[in-house]
């Protein structure tokens, strides 16, 4: 039992000293850190507001609230994703030498960046006074379960993509180009009612979709669609399986290919 | 006397990783070439059979390639051997190389910390090795600025710091023992002449012969993957210097 308690512990501290790393030094090169996670979100979100709305001439309801909405947990997705495909390059000497769990590295990298999402939902909160939107209760157990389906794609898609970086060194150039693509297929600028009917089935597939769609129902609908809910929870919790099954089955090979 | 390394009759072999670590793109214009090349292997180490007893300091000679580093690697459980099995008992502390494993941005407290766990210790048994990890290192009070500001050798004395004060039981020593200037380099060595008082097992590999006819009870000497001679460390090094 002792020793149980000492692995716990041990298991605890490792997390909470990776993560307080990553997050102290994005604070520290910068004393504008906060105002920086939140900047780029928010730029997009003008560039968007004024090319959709005053351009295209689209109309979203409380458009610059739905911008806000997709593209913060986008963020969060995008740069854990595309952080962690260095991640064990970078950490390439550790690795070598010490047989610590690997898979802790890039959980770091999406509890860093699920951190500075949830210290952006003040800005999102912000938002929704400014549009007259009344707070549900369903936001209490909606932003959690939210929260929950979204870290376990991110982690699965990290978990993929800084293992194979290890091996397919270009890997994070398609990445990039990946996380581009399904930017844009994901309904974050645009609304799933503009997609044509012919369409909008295969938005399902989309493991991201029923994501972005849970926030966007939340906050401006004030519900929950549970169908939709559990199908993204059911493919996000498939990618982090695949996700660590690849780890798993390459980790024992980091310290030969570095 | 208890063997605490066993090492039986282990091969390693690598495969030929260049065409996959130059990318997809690489790979795919490649392709027959690059499926030929990874399927072959190389062998870094062959029949290898030793033991370390517990409380000596073991030496491993050889030139640049032998497999030393991967014997390292194999003790420190990050490799896998292709066969025979490596079995360790005790805790291992690798020496890590100059600052790694710090992160230039965080203050030295903050890296003792980080270090530590990526070492295997919790917070509340760093915590309490904090004041001793600090005052051997010599740091005064740069211990509160970013390593970034520290000179190389401030670094090497933090981590060797960080690594003699983790009650290591099984100590991997990769070429980084005389850190320092004289003055804490002396202070390594009566750390280390300590860990050998209190029987801490020392696994080194390195390139001066002085060193490690100096601190090893016993040494092999690898030579084309495979143990040349293994012994009273004195002999293996002689024997060394002879080829």
């Amino acid at each position: 039992m002792r020793f149980l308690s000492r692995d716990f512990s041990y298991y605890r501290d490792l997390i909470l000293v990776l993560t307080a790393k990553e997050i102290k030094v994005k604070y520290k090169n910068s004393i504008l850190g906060y105002v920086w996670s939140i900047l780029n979100p928010l730029s997009m979100a003008v560039v968007f507001y004024f090319a959709f709305k005053f351009v295209m001439k689209i109309s979203v309801e409380n458009f610059a609230l739905f911008l806000v909405l997709g593209l913060f947990p986008w963020q969060w997705f995008s740069n854990s994703v595309s952080s962690s495909s260095t991640v064990f390059l970078g950490n390439s000497s550790l690795i070598k030498k010490v047989n610590f769990p690997r898979y802790f590295i890039p959980l770091a990298t999406v509890f860093n960046d699920a951190f500075h999402y949830i210290v952006s939902l003040p800005v999102i909160f912000g938002f929704v006074l400014f549009y007259n939107i009344t707070p549900t209760f369903s936001w209490a157990y909606g932003i959690p379960l939210l929260v929950l389906s979204q870290f376990f794609i991110t982690y699965g898609c990290a978990l993929a993509t800084s293992s194979i970086n290890l091996f397919f060194r270009d890997l994070e150039k398609l990445v990039m180009i990946a996380l581009n693509i399904f930017f844009y297929l994901t309904p974050i600028i645009y609304d799933i009612s503009l997609v044509p009917e012919e369409f909008k089935d295969y938005f399902l597939l989309n493991p991201f979709f029923g994501i972005i769609e849970g926030w966007h129902n939340l906050f401006l609908k004030g519900y929950i669609d549970w169908p939709l809910y559990f199908i993204s929870l059911f493919q996000s919790l498939t990618i982090f399986a695949v996700g660590f099954l690849i780890f798993k089955k390459l980790s024992w090979k980091f310290a030969e290919v570095l | 006397m208890e063997a605490v390394i066993i090492v039986d009759n282990v091969t390693k072999t690598y495969p030929y990783y260049g065409y996959i670590t130059a990318g997809f793109k690489n790979f795919l214009f490649n392709l027959p070439k690059a499926i030929h090349h990874t399927r072959k292997r190389f062998t870094v180490l062959k029949n290898i059979s030793f033991e370390v007893y517990r409380g000596e300091c073991f030496g491993v000679i050889g030139r640049n390639g032998a497999g030393k580093s991967t014997l390292l690697g194999l003790a420190a459980g990050v490799l896998k051997p292709d066969t025979g099995q490596v079995i360790v008992k005790g805790r291992i502390s690798p020496l890590l190389e100059l600052g790694s494993g710090f992160h230039p941005e965080l203050t030295g407290r903050e890296n003792i910390v980080l270090n530590g766990v990526l070492l295997g210790m919790t917070r509340k048994e760093i915590f309490k090795k904090m004041d001793e990890v600090i005052e051997f290192a010599e740091l005064g009070e740069f211990i509160d600025q970013p390593i970034r500001t520290y000179s190389s050798g401030m670094v090497t004395r933090l981590g060797f710091s960080v690594v003699a004060h983790l009650d290591p039981e099984i100590l991997l020593v990769d070429e980084v023992l005389a850190v320092g200037d004289i003055n804490f380099q002396k202070k390594c060595m009566d750390k280390i002449a300590g860990f050998r008082k209190n029987r801490v097992t020392i696994l080194l590999v390195s390139h001066s012969l002085a060193q490690v006819q100096k601190l090893c009870d016993r040494a092999m000497w690898i030579e084309e993957h495979e143990i040349k001679a293994i012994g009273k460390s004195r002999e293996v090094c002689n024997a060394y210097q002879m080829a």
